[in-house]
């Protein structure tokens, strides 16, 4: 997995909540068995016209002053929806590394963190005063994203913190291999199936 | 120290703490299905690693398969016959036990876990679905995962996990007539928001909860994840015990009663704390319908579609005004009356034996409305049969609806089977989203009854003007 430390670069404002992950990638663009070649499906429903691959240019991602977004910018509960990972895929595919919002579905966020992309939670506050920064025309809708400090840096220089749990944090941090830490612990699992067993048989028949 | 239900079936799975309340969970059960079930197992092999434990993993055939009568492995799903074949290899070279297409156990993976006795009280079960929430009607822990965690469990039998934050939500009185579970759990996220479970393990609770059927469990629970919430969950109790007696993959003999008195174990102590607690009257709730496109854009049927301009801040504000735009519905105005153009039942959340049973008292002796797609399947082969056995099968057909295999189906648009060209839709389904019935849908989520009835009407109706009668 690709580590995230910091990224500065273009973010994309999308004013809204509930952004799904049937919006993020639609379940008629996942028909692969394949991991890659998601990130022309990312927001297919909006980023094209209907049943085409012709842009809409009014789609946030396809207006030129947000041309290359690393980031975006959203309303609660980024992500609801279906489990697809295919959603966090098409993101970071697309080149997207960070997603802000003021929360997170939360199967979603365990995908992002599983995949080098960075979910940062801020109140609702702190994301509307982002948002009004890059729907600013006269600014360059760039944001510093630093996970070693926890900080988000706006266009005009204003810092938000956020906090991130430990281990989430880390294992964005180092790319880890989260399958490799828990083959590691094969003893303890031993253990526990060994005394959990005498305790609840029944699950262990065979 | 007082324990919630979650908290003691979490404490009986911690193999290693983690740190940053984290704890590594042994995980029970995994349910795989053909959507992502071939990309894990792919996916671990690559990673030469293999399968820890096959035989605490199951699969089944339902979210690409076609729902037509007669099926065969060829999908409408452009692409589907890989995704079958890849499922169908990866689960027998790794020796899991699958569910296949012409199997009688065959079924969407949420109604199937609890039929066949996988999904018991107290086991961690997890899947690659969002809906894997639905058996904690079950008294299980169940969630869903993605692909890298499903591949985690495949070659751990564990899960690291955080511990949630605690919930309880508690309906209290009783529910009057024509109303279901399913306006229940609209009527929740209505109040408090899609994102008002804000990731806690939420326990559903109550006299009203009490007296639902375990479907009727079921589908309170499948809606968590609508709500926000990391999981539903509700204690197991005598109905739940009956209804998982003799099943296949329950406890059997001395086992059954040794479970059984473990199962009783598991209810929040009467001194437990919660998080948050929200207290609901079941006696006020009526049959609910969404408006947008999200499950938090529900009124009752009749009632008002809320204005914008009375909604929260600007970005919720402005969410809803999309939504609006999308749906084309009209606020300040209630829905019923609402012409349609299809109707479907079926899905995880609403596809079981006693949901068919709701929607044929309204749909006996009547005939949908002219004009009107309407689609009924089963949520497994075993509610078929069962349906069939009880004569259900000829009501629906009388009445003018598709009669289909079992399978996920219409819930959502994957590029093959349609409404044809329907806009407006009333579905027994659980998401109401922006295209994900097909492009362009407007699906409008609610009860069996509340479509059944708004088949026959031709219009969103109000089940109860169909009951009295």
């Amino acid at each position: 997995m690709e580590p995230f430390v910091r990224l500065e670069g273009v973010a994309a404002p999308m004013p809204i909540d509930n952004v799904d992950t049937d919006a993020i990638i639609p379940s008629r663009e996942t028909q692969s068995t394949a991991r890659t070649g998601y990130g022309e499906k990312l927001f297919a429903n909006w980023r094209y016209r209907p049943g085409t691959r012709e842009v809409q240019p009014d789609f946030v991602l396809n207006r030129p002053r947000y041309a290359g977004a690393q980031a975006l910018v959203a309303g609660r509960n980024f992500g609801c929806g279906s489990s697809r990972e295919a959603a966090v895929w098409s993101l970071s595919q697309f080149g997207i590394r960070a997603v802000i919002a003021e929360s997170f579905g939360a199967i979603f966020r365990n995908n992002c963190i599983r995949n080098g992309v960075l979910p940062v939670a801020l109140p609702i506050e702190a994301v509307e005063a982002l948002l009004a920064e890059l729907q600013d025309e006269a600014v360059a809708p760039r944001l510093a994203v630093d996970l070693e400090a926890c900080t988000v840096r706006s266009p005009s220089g204003a810092v938000y913190p956020f906090e991130i749990g430990p281990l989430d944090r880390e294992m964005l941090l180092e790319g880890a291999d989260e399958i490799a830490l828990t083959l590691k612990k094969r003893p303890l699992i031993e253990a526990f199936r060994a005394r959990d067993r005498a305790l609840r048989p029944w699950v262990y028949a065979r | 120290m007082a324990q919630t239900l979650v908290e003691k079936i979490w404490a009986a799975h911690v193999v290693a703490e983690l740190g940053d309340d984290t704890d590594l969970l042994h995980i029970d059960r995994l349910f795989l299905h053909e959507r992502s079930g071939g990309r894990m197992l792919q996916g671990l092999a690559d990673a030469g690693r293999p399968v820890f434990d096959p035989a605490m993993a199951f699969g089944t055939l339902d979210h690409i398969i076609d729902t037509d009568p007669g099926r065969t492995d060829r999908t409408k799903f452009p692409g589907g016959a890989e995704f079958i074949r890849a499922f169908r290899e990866g689960t027998t070279a790794a020796g899991i036990r699958i569910f296949d297409i012409d199997d009688p156990s065959q079924g969407i993976v949420h109604v199937i876990a609890p039929e066949l006795g996988v999904a018991q009280p107290g086991l961690t079960l997890v899947c690659g679905d969002s809906h894997t929430c639905t058996v904690g009607g079950m008294g299980a822990l169940a969630w869903g995962i993605g692909v890298t965690q499903g591949e985690h469990v495949l070659a751990t039998q564990c899960l690291p996990m955080q511990r949630p934050k605690q919930m309880r939500v508690r309906f209290e009185g009783a529910l009057r007539e024509g109303v279901t579970a399913k306006d229940m759990v609209l009527h929740l996220i209505r109040l408090h928001g899609a994102r008002g479970g804000d990731g806690c393990a939420v326990e559903f609770a109550g006299e009203a909860v009490r007296a639902l059927s375990c479907a009727a469990r079921m589908t309170l629970c499948n809606m968590a994840v609508e709500f926000g919430a990391w999981t539903g969950i509700i204690a197991p109790d005598e109905t739940t015990f009956a209804y998982l007696r003799g099943r296949r993959y329950a406890p059997q003999g001395a086992d059954w009663d040794a479970a059984v008195a473990w199962w009783r174990t598991l209810a929040s102590d009467d001194d437990a704390t919660f998080d948050v607690e929200i207290v609901i009257d079941a006696a006020e709730l009526r049959p609910s319908v969404t408006w947008g496109t999200s499950s938090e854009q529900t009124v009752g049927v009749d009632e008002p579609v809320p204005s914008p301009a009375a909604i929260g801040d600007a970005v919720a504000r402005a969410s809803a005004e999309k939504a609006l735009r999308y749906t084309e519905v009209e606020p300040g105005r209630p829905l019923a009356g609402t012409a349609i153009d299809a109707a479907f039942i079926g899905s995880c959340t609403n596809s079981r034996i006693e949901d068919l049973r709701a929607a044929a008292r309204v749909l006996a002796g009547r005939k949908v409305a002219k004009g009107v797609l309407a689609i009924c399947v089963p949520g497994s082969t075993p509610v078929k049969r069962q349906a069939e056995a009880e004569g259900l099968d000829r009501i629906f057909r009388e009445a003018g609806f598709q009669w289909r295999e079992a399978g996920c189906s219409l819930c959502f648009f994957n590029g093959g089977d349609s409404f044809g060209g329907a806009r407006r839709v009333i579905s027994s389904t659980n998401r109401n989203f922006e295209n994900r019935q097909g492009p362009g849908v407007r699906t409008h989520l609610a009860s069996p009854l509340t479509v059944a009835a708004s088949a026959i009407a031709g219009a969103i109706a109000d089940p109860r003007d169909y009951l009295r009668r």
